[in-house]
């Protein structure tokens, strides 16, 4: 998996390519916690260009909304496939995450 | 790593694929095992969300958790994976070399109060969600602690 930050001012957006899973979660996790830290408050997660996602991935997913919500910003997905969608609506996570056709979906939204 | 492949006979009567793995306990060893799974399985004419979502995710679930959780990180222990596919069903086993752990009383659920908070705790769930059965068996001195996942093709 790699994943392309892209910062704007307090718009990170991170476009997330391959699989988000037990081996790279706390790479991923790491690079969005340091751009908060750097003023990030809106931040976007694109996983069009992704495979599939795991429970660490998941994990690291709710984590991130937590202390980005702490920080004062909020964690938006964009770009989930059907069977991304069906996991997060299995798991009912889908309840926790604004979830975006696109990004530029989720980079309008307020 | 090693794998096998047994051979199909000339007859009418398909002879199940099986293929067995000997992994480190290594996670970055995860993913290539899976995709030679959902490729299989693909091959075998499981449908496309089977092998985009149930295969790949329990199965990177099953195998993480031998490795983490099962041999506790340590690399020097192993996994030992076996995959057993027709054109009905996949089977996979997944045996780590720990002292196993009790799968039904292992309750994890949206309904759970931390669910939407806590960072772990998922990887059951999912296994129990995406595969049609989940058991557990072991462990015992000859063959670890052994998980095994059934998903029926028609599912």
């Amino acid at each position: 998996m790699s994943f392309i930050l892209d910062r704007n001012e307090d718009v990170l957006l991170v476009d997330v390519e391959g699989q988000l899973v037990v081996t790279n979660r706390q790479e991923f996790k790491q690079a969005v916690l340091d751009a908060v830290e750097q003023g990030a408050r809106t931040v976007v997660v694109d996983f069009t260009r992704s495979g599939y996602i795991d429970s660490s991935g998941l994990g690291a997913l709710v984590s991130l909304s937590k202390r980005v919500r702490d920080a004062g910003g909020d964690l938006r997905l964009a770009g989930l496939n059907e069977d991304l969608r069906t996991l997060f609506e299995l798991t009912r996570l889908d309840q926790l995450f604004p979830l975006y056709p696109t990004r530029a979906d989720a980079l309008a939204a307020r | 790593m090693t794998g096998s492949a047994a051979q199909r006979p000339a007859t009418d009567a398909p002879t199940p694929i099986t293929r067995r793995w000997a992994l480190a306990s290594d996670v970055t060893l995860i993913e290539p095992v899976v995709e030679t799974i959902v490729a299989l399985c693909t091959g075998a004419g499981f449908s496309a969300r089977h092998c985009h979502l149930n295969v790949p995710v329990a199965i990177t679930e099953a195998l993480a958790n031998a490795m983490l959780r099962g041999n506790r990180g340590d690399r020097s222990r192993s996994v030992q994976v076996r995959v057993e596919l027709d054109t009905q069903s996949l089977r996979v086993e997944v045996t780590d070399e720990g002292g196993g752990f009790d799968l039904s009383g292992l309750q994890q659920s949206p309904a759970e109060a931390d669910w939407f908070e806590r960072e772990d705790g998922r990887g059951v769930f999912l296994m129990r969600t995406l595969m049609d059965r989940v058991e557990s068996a072991g462990p015992d001195a000859d063959s670890g602690h052994c998980i095994r996942l059934i998903l029926h093709r028609t599912s």
